[in-house]
């Protein structure tokens, strides 16, 4: 994404001109998502349905290319298509279609370039400028890594780009066991080979944007066990029956890592592996994935550094303890999104406070298993620079009654 | 011109005029009707106090100020009435024709309610309308709406019912009713109790309940001794011994008597009701002999509307002559003319809810043709045949049963502690599998320079497993001694197959833990799987544990060695959670065989005179079996085999099951038939908790099942959850994470969520609420929200794992 303007930067956001932006990339409109938030105003060339009424009362209906502008009342996000549609009413005066009515603008990438403009009605605050800005500078690292995780009878086709991860597909197949003849087990596990390299043949297409001259930069083949090995031998033997050279390529550079399951959220366990670290060591989410490592690390350590969860990590703000000296904000991009006006703005005033402080903030990519983990954690965490205590011991005390009515439990596991 | 056009058109000032125009209608009809009622109470005299003056207005009225007639009709009506108030049809004229009173066509509960109607018309006269309304809707004539206490006229509906046997209407041709919605209480909402009947109806009743009981089994007997004596082979009624209509009795009949409605027809409604209702109708004399009546008349062939209205012509009419020029007794004729034997069976079982014995049903091949195809047209039709059910008490076939004792078990440890080469070792000497395939085996593996995994490969079967050594997935081995029958489950040690082995633990009453006692391998195993087995199967409920010390030739049977394991292991399995009496310690070397069947004969061992493996195992006494309760059955596996394309092999965690019961796969809730079952490898025709089990399934596509899913009753299926509270034991820091949840063989990912409360590990009270962190060893309420709705049901033992550590185990709540 860039701006329209080339005079136009983060510092110098006009807010009643609006901000111009160009959808350059099919990540820009992830970014796109995570800009937009309820109640801006987005201006962008879009479809219109118009209903025309002869004077015989016959009706006739066409798509009319306009120019809307709609204040957001929802936005929705396809992550595999890349298709960002913006609810909304109409706010501008225009030919076809009357104020006030409701109007989805969808936006897509394609070859033509596509210009949007964002107006925030609270004006661009801290957080809004950060991702704007993380959405415009993104242009250096485009590498993409396909990884599959996989075990037996089960594969997730994943695609890793900078700032989220998309399982493009999930392929599942029953495989005979022990019961069954080994022909039929081998054949089974060979089926399931066989079903996995099409969706990853399908997937890395030549005409996909993500993949320059027909081959991801990296593929990363995870399982517990020897599945990846196996999937491996597979690809290089189907490739050498096919004499299909790009195939044979990416079977030899395709990387085995060890995860421990075949689930989508040991991809952990994939970012973190050296081969991944080598293809995308400058990626935003390799050091995402390792601050949550190191956040789960402090949580078991247990010594009052480490808390989640909006109250205690608002608390701990308020209290000063993030700032200065290793303490660390991590939020989720989605956190802010669903959030209305005045809940927003508290919290940004705590992420404001916390780079008063001294603090770092690190907006995590909740596309991201890292993201995900973050999300389980309540979407907010923080690592604090000196130990509190009792932070969670709530006011609430309800306590009294539930745990006598509980207490007539048997020994229990 | 459409409606609307019309009442846009409207012109209302004509519409006024003529309304005014009516006005002075009106007024002169007035004057006219004062005057004739005048009259009309002149002519009566004396007998005119005994009609009202609306009666007589109504009357004049009616003839249009016609004194005369309105005198007489007033007369005969109200003065002189031949059946003073109840002026109900004297008896149907017997022309052959049927005439039924309107109520009689009506179900009880309609009738009931009509009557309810009538007794509250005061108050609600508008649902009493409605229901007069509603009579004139479904029987297709008028009955003056505005006064619904005037007699229902007999209706003729000779042709409406000409072709059809007395009260078996068949399906396409009834009328739907619907009984109207009445409120549950009385008007003022005192009573719930249902609408009063007044004594006589009680009486007719309770009567007609009575005769038609009696009848109906009377029916049954008589029909049957009728219909032996009937063998008239071509007569028309051999048209319905079609194999279509036959395989269509067939299959209703198996539809009802499995009590299930297993079956893949679909009826359209249900036949119980309707039918029970139309019943006391064929008691009616004049039906039985109306066949013998008639006079066999060509009728002309109706017009196209009578035809869509009352359906084509049907073969049932000439049927009923024929069968009178057959010359057959009335008392055949009366058979037909009343609900198959067939029908009345199966009203009975539908009342019953039962099975019947099998074989007790005479099918009757006389039921409407009519009814047949209409309902086979409406019907989709599986043509496979089901699986037939033998109706076994399950359960007191195997209290006689005088089988072994089942008793499955576990073999775990560390990877490389030797469980595949002990078990392979067991199995040779118990002659399960022969000298030769094992020296077949033997040479195979020197092949490829693993001589000494000649013994493993009797379990570890697949390519994979030879070829790296090491056992991947759970293999199931049966052999039997004096007292009883095992099952060998073989779990691979390696970590990254702990799923696995968790499938195989789920499955086992008691495990067998193989400790590598030579040096190093011990102490590795300990930290490593060694531990997390006995922590695993302890928490998947097992809780006897033999500890085979294992390889302990490589020490030269150093009982120091032995002792030194034992205390360790057995002060580690009692931390874990394992009673002292059931650890049993054996010093065993797999390879060769010691203490494992035969004991050991090397003086070095002497020490030892303990039981040996094979002992301790026959000592271990199976865990108690939840027969009782509905059927569970785990499913480990789903393969294809000649006999089913879907055939699965489990372990029946809870419930019995026979041939040809219907069974429910969740969490696809698809429902399939037990076309048959292998019990420990062996045909059988049921099977009951505890035991293994191969089941071939029909009537289901194999996408449907796959391992990890459990079949269970389709009467009291097992819940599908997508998220689930659960109390665990911590084995690690639990926070709200990521975690894979593993029962048995299904291995879903999920995440916890929340984590309510920390408990007191004995009382199970809450100690502290919403806690942080759950450290090891602590027992916390979770949470725990998964990607997909699995079966999952309180009491079930799951296992969190992440990261390939296992972090906690548990009960769902």
């Amino acid at each position: 994404m860039r701006f329209a303007s080339r005079r136009q930067t983060v510092a110098s956001i006009d807010e009643t001109e609006g901000v111009e932006l160009i959808i350059t990339d099919p990540e820009d409109l992830w970014h796109a998502n995570n800009l937009i938030a309820i109640g801006d105003i987005v201006y962008a060339p879009t479809l219109r349905k118009v209903t025309t009424e002869s004077s015989t009362g016959s009706t006739s209906t066409q798509k009319v290319r306009v120019e809307l502008a709609v204040k957001v009342t929802d936005t929705s996000f396809d992550p595999r298509a890349s298709e960002l549609r913006v609810m909304g009413t109409i706010v501008n005066e225009n030919e076809i279609a009357a104020v006030g009515q409701y109007h989805t603008i969808s936006l897509k990438y394609s070859d033509r370039d596509i210009k949007f403009t964002i107006w925030k009605m609270q004006g661009w605050d801290s957080v809004a400028r950060s991702q704007l800005a993380e959405a415009v500078s993104e242009t250096a690292n485009k590498d993409v890594v396909f990884a599959i995780v996989m075990q037996e009878g089960v594969a997730n086709l994943c695609l890793i780009t900078q700032s989220r991860t998309v399982v493009k597909q999930r392929i599942e197949h029953t495989i005979p066991k022990k019961r069954s003849s080994r022909k039929e087990t081998e054949g089974g596990m060979s089926d399931f080979y066989g079903k996995v390299l099409s969706a990853l043949l399908a997937a890395i297409n030549f005409n996909d944007p993500y993949s320059r001259s027909g081959i991801p930069k990296q593929l990363l083949l995870a399982s517990p066990g020897f599945v990846a090995q196996n999937f491996r031998a597979y690809m290089k033997e189907h490739a050498e029956k096919k004499g299909d050279k790009p195939l044979a390529r990416l079977a030899k550079e395709a990387a085995v890592v060890h995860t421990s399951t075949g689930h989508v959220h040991s991809l952990n366990e994939v970012l973190k592996s050296p081969e991944a670290q080598a293809t995308m060591r400058d990626a935003k989410f390799t050091n995402e994935t390792s601050m949550m490592d190191s956040f789960y690390q402090k949580l078991r350590q247990d010594d009052g550094r480490a808390w989640y969860g909006v109250k205690p990590v608002a608390k701990a703000i308020r209290e000063g303890a993030v700032g200065r000296g290793g303490g660390v904000l991590m939020v989720n991009s989605a956190f802010f999104k669903s959030m209305d006006v005045a809940e927003r703005q508290k919290y940004v005033a705590l992420v404001d406070k916390v780079r008063a402080d001294g603090g770092d903030v690190r907006l995590l990519s909740s596309d991201h298993e890292s993201g995900q983990r973050l999300d389980a954690l309540g979407g907010i965490a923080a690592l604090l620079t000196y130990p509190l205590h009792d932070l969670d011991e709530d006011d609430d005390d309800e306590d009294g009654a539930q745990v006598a009515g509980s207490a007539a439990g048997t020994t229990i596991i | 011109m459409s409606r609307h056009r019309a009442v846009r058109n409207l012109d209302y000032d004509e519409v006024m005029d003529e309304f005014e125009e009516n006005l002075e209608e009106e007024e002169e009809n007035r004057l006219l009707m004062e005057q004739g009622v005048a009259d009309v109470r002149d002519a009566l005299g004396a007998e005119a106090a005994k009609v009202t003056k609306t009666q007589i207005e109504e009357a004049l009225w009616h003839y249009y100020y016609d004194v005369d007639k309105s005198v007489t009709y007033l007369t005969t009506k109200f003065i002189n009435p031949p059946q003073p108030k109840a002026p109900k049809p004297a008896a149907p004229k017997p022309t052959g024709k049927f005439i039924i009173p309107l109520q009689a066509m009506l179900p009880h509960e309609l009738q009931d309610s009509l009557h309810w109607a009538e007794d509250n018309r005061d108050g609600l006269g508008g649902r009493a309308s409605r229901l007069t309304g509603f009579r004139q809707d479904h029987v297709g004539f008028r009955v003056p709406g505005s006064s619904p206490s005037y007699p229902l006229p007999p209706v003729c509906l000779s042709t409406h019912f000409h072709d059809m046997p007395w009260g078996n209407i068949p399906k396409g041709r009834e009328s739907i009713l619907i009984p109207p919605v009445v409120p549950r209480c009385g008007l003022l909402g005192g009573s719930g109790a249902p609408p009063k009947m007044t004594k006589l109806q009680a009486l007719a009743a309770a009567r007609k309940k009575k005769a038609q009981e009696k009848t109906s089994e009377q029916e049954v007997e008589q029909t049957r001794t009728q219909m032996t004596g009937l063998s008239v082979s071509s007569t028309p009624t051999q048209k319905e011994n079609t194999p279509l209509s036959g395989a269509f009795s067939k299959r209703l009949k198996t539809s009802s008597s499995t009590a299930q409605g297993r079956v893949p027809i679909i009826p359209t409604e249900p036949r119980s009701e309707s039918e029970q209702s139309v019943e006391p109708i064929t008691k009616e004399p004049e039906v039985v002999a109306e066949p013998v009546q008639v006079p066999p008349v060509k009728k002309a062939q109706p017009s196209a509307f009578a035809q869509t209205l009352f359906g084509g012509p049907t073969p049932t009419f000439t049927i009923q002559q024929d069968v009178v020029t057959l010359g057959l007794a009335p008392s055949v004729l009366e058979a037909f003319s009343k609900p198959s034997p067939d029908d009345i069976v199966l009203a009975a079982q539908a009342k019953a809810g039962k099975k019947p014995p099998a074989g007790q049903t005479k099918k009757s091949k006389l039921s409407t043709t009519n009814s047949v195809t209409s309902s086979v047209a409406e019907l989709k039709i599986d043509d496979t045949p089901l699986p037939k059910s033998r109706n076994l008490n399950v359960l007191s076939e195997f209290e006689k049963s005088t089988q072994k004792k089942n008793a499955s078990f576990v073999v775990v440890g560390h990877v490389d502690a030797g469980k595949s080469t002990m078990m392979g070792r067991l199995l040779l000497d118990l002659n399960v599998v022969d000298q030769r395939t094992v020296e077949k085996l033997r040479k195979e593996a020197h092949m490829i320079g693993k001589s000494s995994f000649a013994l493993a490969w009797v379990l570890d079967q697949r390519t994979e497993e030879r070829s790296r050594g090491v056992t991947i997935d759970i293999a199931t081995n049966r052999f039997e001694t004096d007292t009883t029958a095992f099952t060998i489950l073989d779990a691979p040690g390696h970590r990254d197959f702990i799923p696995n082995m968790i499938a195989g633990a789920s499955q086992a009453d008691f495990a067998v833990l193989v400790v590598d006692a030579s040096t190093g391998a011990f102490e590795s195993g300990l930290k490593g799987q060694t531990k997390e087995h006995s922590l695993l199967i302890r928490s998947m409920g097992v809780s006897r544990i033999i500890v085979a010390v294992n390889k302990l030739d490589m020490v030269n049977w150093s009982q120091e060695r032995f002792d030194e394991i034992k205390d360790q292991v057995s002060g580690f399995l009692s931390a874990t959670g394992f009673q002292k009496k059931n650890i049993a310690f054996v010093p065993v070397s797999g390879l060769h065989g010691d203490n494992i069947v035969k004991r050991s004969e090397n003086p070095a061992v002497a020490w030892y005179t303990g039981p040996t493996l094979i002992e301790e195992l026959e000592l271990s006494e199976p865990s108690a079996r939840a027969m009782e309760k509905p059927l569970r059955i785990n499913v480990a596996e789903v393969f294809r085999t000649q006999q089913s394309q879907v055939t699965v092999s489990g372990r029946v965690d809870a419930g019995s099951l026979q041939m040809g019961d219907a069974v429910l796969v969740q969490p696809a809730t698809e429902k399939a038939f037990v076309k048959s079952l292998l019990v420990e490898d062996a045909p059988a025709d049921w099977a009951v908790a505890g035991q293994s089990v191969v089941l071939h399934l029909s009537h289901i596509d194999p996408i449907h099942v796959r391992s990890g899913d459990i079949i269970c009753d389709p009467n009291k299926p097992i819940p599908k959850e997508k998220t689930f509270n659960l109390k665990a034991l911590a084995f690690d820091f639990l926070m709200p994470m990521q975690v894979d949840v593993h029962r048995g063989r299904l291995h879903a990912a999920g995440k916890i969520t929340a984590m309510p409360a920390l408990l007191d590990k004995v009382t199970g009270a809450v100690t502290k609420k919403n806690p942080r962190l759950v450290k090891p060893g602590q027992v916390a309420r979770v949470r725990v929200e998964l990607d997909d709705q699995v079966p999952l049901e309180a009491g079930q033992r799951v296992v969190l794992r992440s990261g390939g550590e296992t972090i906690a185990a548990g009960l769902l709540e």
